[in-house]
């Protein structure tokens, strides 16, 4: 037996300095679809509601998202006196960190050959593949969480009991939705089960998987209507009440982040990753575009969503979530396992 | 004894629950017609008015900021100086000093004239009291709604600054708007 113990597998590791450009490269694609998301977000829900959204910044508006983060950045920080100062501080970063973190291991495309030297387009390929990813989004509770309860003020205390509460129950429904997913796969690493789904995308044999995925995913990202933590029209504002300036900043994008997160995560478990349907097969260089394109429309769907549904009340949330998406989740594990089992 | 309502008693009439497959049939179309909604409202064209380089026309009867005017022929001010706008304005914030009109001195039609002619449109509400209780048509409201200044003290309007012919910076609406 040998003295180190394995907690997974990689599947694929390069050298130790593409690795450096890689995550650099991913960390910048990362934080270029953030503010893509907060524009699409601005811009498309003005349309749906008859309005154009933000025009005046740049051409058609697209430098608001600059102009926001510029503004919330040379703002002074400001701190309660309350407060517990280090953590007031650090739990910002947490979620930032969190969510970044979970976008290294989703898959652009497979390897690829670089000048000769063959790249993996992700951050690393772990067997753990999605292990990971619940790993850090359940991680993301602690920056809710400790952001606060570190305010030392009421209102940003019930917010992140509230959130804490949401995030926790929906991840449950969130993971058992992907079972499904895993149990068809027959794997755990992200580019496996896109691999898996070269000739059908996983949305077809687990469309239930895929919808209570979805719905989990609006509750787990804190994206309206389950943005109960926030609800701006009837509470303060949640966990990041006292926050202000370039905090806040990092908690907006740290939301938004993991808005892109879960849509790269629907992308990958269901619609296929950087397959393309009806047997159309480009050259690799396509394949991340072909998964950006994707996420970019799912981010759509949440915003389209956004703009349609009012806030349930909380215990409906709670109801909906304990009471049937993990009952249906689960029932849908079961079914698909059983259903493997006899096939094979 | 118990106290009956007798027919006090409102029936409130409830919708069928929700529940079973049905509820959950129920649910699923009108989630799929609200997105339906929506996204029929992002084929539209938006309806705002691009504000600073669109303004938007207002109605012949528009209360905005209001104007003192003069007899076109002489060029006399209107107003006599009486108050009455000073005495209906709801908001006190029409001020009004009169003096004599002296035959080398002669400011407006009648026996008196306005030696000062103040109005505060900080308090002023727009309401129109001022024009319908002016005897001679001196005062009117004007169609100017663009008044922001950066200082309380520039939205104290003198005289000189109502009688003067206001930019026209907004468009009046035509016949068919």
């Amino acid at each position: 037996m040998s003295s180190v113990l394995t907690f997974a597998t990689v599947g694929f590791a390069e050298a130790w300095w593409i690795q450096i450009i890689k995550a650099v490269i991913i960390f910048l694609v990362g934080f270029t679809l953030v503010p893509l998301a907060l524009m699409l977000d601005r811009k498309l829900m003005g349309r749906m509601q008859m309005r154009y959204g933000p025009n005046r910044v740049g051409p058609f508006g697209a430098l608001q998202p600059m102009a926001d983060i510029g503004k919330l950045l040379f703002k002074q920080q400001f701190r309660p006196r309350t407060s517990v100062g280090f953590l007031f501080a650090v739990a910002p970063a947490i979620s930032m960190v969190c969510a970044a973190g979970a976008f290294a291991v989703i898959p652009f495309g497979n390897t690829v050959d670089i000048f000769g030297k063959e790249v993996g387009l992700y951050g690393i390929d772990v067997s753990i593949g999605i292990l990971f990813v619940f790993a850090f989004s359940a991680l993301s509770v602690y920056g809710l969480m400790l952001g606060g309860w570190a305010s030392g003020s009421k209102y940003s205390f019930l917010g992140a009991m509230r959130s804490a509460a949401q995030l926790i129950s929906y991840e449950v429904s969130m993971g058992l939705s992907l079972v499904g997913v895993v149990i068809t796969a027959g794997t755990l690493s992200l580019t496996g089960i896109v691999e898996a789904q070269a000739g059908m995308w996983f949305i077809v044999p687990q469309l239930v998987g895929f919808l209570i995925f979805l719905l989990a995913a609006f509750a787990e990202t804190n994206r309206p209507p389950f943005d109960l933590t926030e609800a701006d029209a009837e509470l303060v504002g949640g966990y990041s009440t006292e926050y202000g300036g370039g905090r806040f900043a990092a908690y907006y994008a740290a939301e938004y982040f993991h808005l892109v997160i879960a849509s790269a995560i629907a992308v990958t478990m269901f619609f296929g990753g950087w397959m393309l349907p009806f047997g159309i097969d480009p050259p690799q260089w396509v394949d991340p575009i072909v998964v950006i394109v994707k996420t970019v429309l799912v981010v759509c769907f949440f915003i389209w969503a956004r703009t349609t549904f009012p806030r349930p009340r909380y215990d409906q949330l709670m109801s909906l979530g304990w009471k049937i998406l993990l009952p249906l989740a689960t029932a849908n594990a079961l079914v698909t396992a059983i259903l493997v089992v006899v096939t094979h | 004894m118990a106290w009956t309502p007798g027919d006090d008693v409102i029936a409130v009439q409830r919708a069928p629950e929700p529940g079973g497959a049905g509820g959950a049939y129920r649910a699923f179309g009108e989630t799929l017609r609200g997105l339906k909604t929506t996204f029929a409202r992002m084929l539209e064209r938006p309806v705002v008015y691009q504000y600073p380089e669109q303004k938007l026309p207002v109605y012949p009867r528009f209360r905005g900021r209001h104007k003192l005017h003069r007899f076109s022929d002489t060029g006399l001010e209107k107003c006599v100086g009486c108050s009455l706008c000073a005495a209906a304005c709801p908001a006190d914030c029409i001020r009004v000093v009169a003096a004599e009109n002296t035959p080398e001195h002669r400011v407006s039609a009648g026996e008196r004239y306005a030696a000062v002619y103040e109005i505060n449109l900080s308090r002023c509400i727009f309401c129109g009291y001022c024009e319908v209780a002016c005897p001679f048509d001196a005062i009117t409201m004007g169609h100017d709604y663009e008044m922001s200044d950066y200082n309380r003290q520039d939205l104290i309007f003198t005289k000189e600054m109502l009688l003067a012919e206001p930019l026209e910076r907004t468009p009046l609406r035509t016949e068919d708007e």
